[in-house]
């Protein structure tokens, strides 16, 4: 059986280096936005999503664990913070932190039931754990159930930044993302990542030699799921609402859509996947059950024809590591 | 007490579907090595194929019964066909996203000509009424579908347990190579397989169109909880997935009469619960 990610390269200098190099041109071009006039809404929003598709790539195309319920630490993490911040009133840093911590908890718990089954259940697992999140959150008073929560202050970071500036938003957003980036990169080339690759690659084997899989399994769960709750914490300050579409199992397929478009298991895939769905939705919105249909399409030809996704393409041609 | 006995038998009506549904995906999972995800949208096919052949055939819900699972049956054996086949030998997980993204093309498709709102489909003339049975009222409907649902689900496990056809099929379960060496063809058995599995989800669709109103996603939360069940009760054995279905369809009934807050959750509740006690499903051997 084929793994997902069957021609990852090995970790040398050359590929550390065309890592670092495509991660300079990637920060600065996302830097100069503001200053060219592209609607900072969009990009901010991206940016969020490109955070999520990441800590859901760590899982998937390193632990070779496909979540189907990535959804609810967005959507955890979104609700306790803008809670945090409305109803609290906490300044915006106590927000995030305690609305990722909530993801963070969320993820220990799901984490330690989901990871006693492999491949395929695991992945039904986390989708039937999402939709009964799904179902609390829609039954809670406190989400305000359909409506959500709504008009969150935005508030001064740290007292200094005025996070209602579109301009100072989109630099902590940026700011946030390649923080979370660099949190990810770091640990695929680790030795915590290393072992991670070897259970992705031979389970059974890596058992034999004596690491205890399950631990090293539950902890990446628990980073990804806290780094997806950190995604969702900024995007409270981004959409400044939290509703249950953030907590629904197709927001769940879109972050995997999202991750399979741009390359299961690169480094830089589910940055371009966020951006190519996220400005899909943006320019089809007018078409109402089309999109879906596209997206269902997108699905079935990335699995069917493009299964390195667009980065792993791109990087097996150039022959480099991206 | 009424009331109760209502809540049971609704309980056991979902039981049929979950039954049908999951008995499907074990077979479809046994032979394909694929979680279709898809099965929702195509048990939704199978209650608007009756709806059509009602409204603009005029052909009535007994033909339904039996031409919708066929029709859907061989557009899922064209998918399999035309998509499904290039996956083997490829991880399941890939199985797994391209019938998601199967499902969400079917689904958008019918919202997009039918919206999300429902639309009425009339029981048929015979079914009509209920009988008192002296500790409750039961409509003759919903009496039927459980024991319809049931014969079906025995049938399905007498074809795979008992006969020559289904010994076939375990043998390829187990080892492909070896069958096909015997001279059995096994490719198209494996489109047959998928042909069945979703006829038993259209058919599940039909019963479901007079009872829930024919909707474009009636179908997709529903398989979210079918996949529950299926974790639960393992993919192992057919009269396994049964079994499950019913019992936890009545003990959603049950939930729904103690205690109406939980009867969405009580299923996925149970499937922590099963996972923490038994990982491996109540009959289900390792993963």
């Amino acid at each position: 059986m084929s793994a997902l990610t069957d021609d990852t390269l090995p970790v040398t200098p050359r590929a550390m280096r065309d890592e670092m190099v495509a991660f300079a041109v990637m920060a600065v071009l996302l830097a100069i936005v503001p200053l060219t006039g592209i609607y900072p809404f969009f990009v901010m929003q991206a940016l969020c999503f490109a955070l999520l598709a990441c800590a859901f790539n760590l899982l998937v195309g390193y632990g070779g664990l496909l979540s189907f319920g990535h959804a609810m630490f967005l959507g955890t993490a979104g609700y306790v913070s803008a809670h945090a911040l409305k109803v609290w009133a906490l300044p915006p840093e106590l927000g995030i932190i305690i609305g990722t911590a909530a993801a963070c908890g969320l993820a220990v718990i799901t984490g330690y039931i989901s990871i006693r089954r492999q491949g395929i259940y695991f992945s039904m697992i986390t989708l039937a754990l999402s939709q009964l999140l799904y179902f609390i959150y829609l039954q809670a008073p406190f989400t305000h159930g359909e409506d959500g929560i709504q008009g969150i202050p935005q508030g001064f970071l740290f007292g200094v930044f005025n996070l209602a500036k579109p301009t100072v938003l989109y630099y902590v957003v940026l700011a946030g993302f390649l923080g979370g980036f660099l949190l990810i990169y770091r640990t695929i080339n680790s030795p915590f990542g290393e072992v991670l690759k070897s259970i992705r690659e031979n389970e059974p084997r890596a058992i034999s030699l004596g690491y205890k899989t399950d631990q090293y399994k539950l902890l990446a769960f628990i980073l990804s799921g806290t780094l997806a709750g950190f995604a969702g914490s900024l995007k409270v300050f981004v959409a400044q609402n939290a509703s249950l579409t953030d907590v629904h199992w197709s927001m769940s397929g879109e972050i995997v859509l999202m991750t399979l478009v741009g390359g299961l298991g690169t480094i830089f895939g589910p940055v371009v996947g966020a951006f190519i769905i996220i400005a899909m939705q943006q320019y089809l919105a007018g078409y109402g059950q089309w999109v879906t249909v596209i997206q269902g399409v997108i699905f079935v030809a990335c699995v069917l024809t493009f299964r390195r996704g667009i980065i792993g393409e791109v990087a097996r041609l150039l022959r480099r590591s991206l | 007490m009424q009331a109760l006995y209502a809540q049971l038998l609704v309980g056991l009506i979902n039981g049929s579907f979950y039954a049908l549904l999951s008995l499907g995906l074990a077979v479809i999972f046994g032979m394909l090595n694929i979680i279709n995800f898809a099965h929702g949208a195509l048990y939704m096919m199978g209650a608007f194929c009756a709806y059509f052949l009602l409204n603009i055939a005029g052909i009535n819900y007994w033909w339904a019964l039996l031409i919708a699972p066929i029709v859907v049956g061989i557009f899922g054996m064209i998918l399999e066909r035309t998509m499904l086949q290039w996956l083997s030998g490829l991880d399941h997980v890939y199985g797994l996203l391209l019938t998601f993204g199967i499902a969400l093309i079917i689904q958008g498709i019918f919202q997009n000509y039918f919206g999300s709102s429902g639309l009425p489909y009339q029981i048929p003339d015979a079914l009509r009424g209920g009988i008192n049975l002296g500790f409750m009222f039961l409509p003759i409907y919903r009496g039927w579908v459980v024991v319809f649902s049931l014969v079906i689900c025995l049938a399905t496990w007498f074809l795979i347990e008992k006969t020559q056809l289904g010994a076939y099929l375990r043998a390829a379960t187990e080892n492909p190579t070896l069958v096909r060496a015997f001279g059995i063809n096994v490719p198209r058995m494996i489109t047959l397989t998928y042909g069945l599995g979703v006829g038993l989800a259209a058919l599940a669709g039909v019963l479901s169109a007079p009872i829930n109103q024919v909707r474009p996603l009636m179908g997709a939360d529903l398989i979210i909880v079918v996949f529950a069940v299926v974790v639960i009760g393992g993919m192992g054995s057919i009269m396994g997935s049964i079994i499950t279905g019913f019992a936890l369809g009545v003990i959603e009934g049950l939930t729904k009469y103690f205690y109406p807050e939980a009867s969405n959750t009580v299923v996925f509740v149970l499937m922590v619960l099963v996972l923490l006690v038994k990982p491996t499903g109540l009959t289900g051997r390792a993963a």
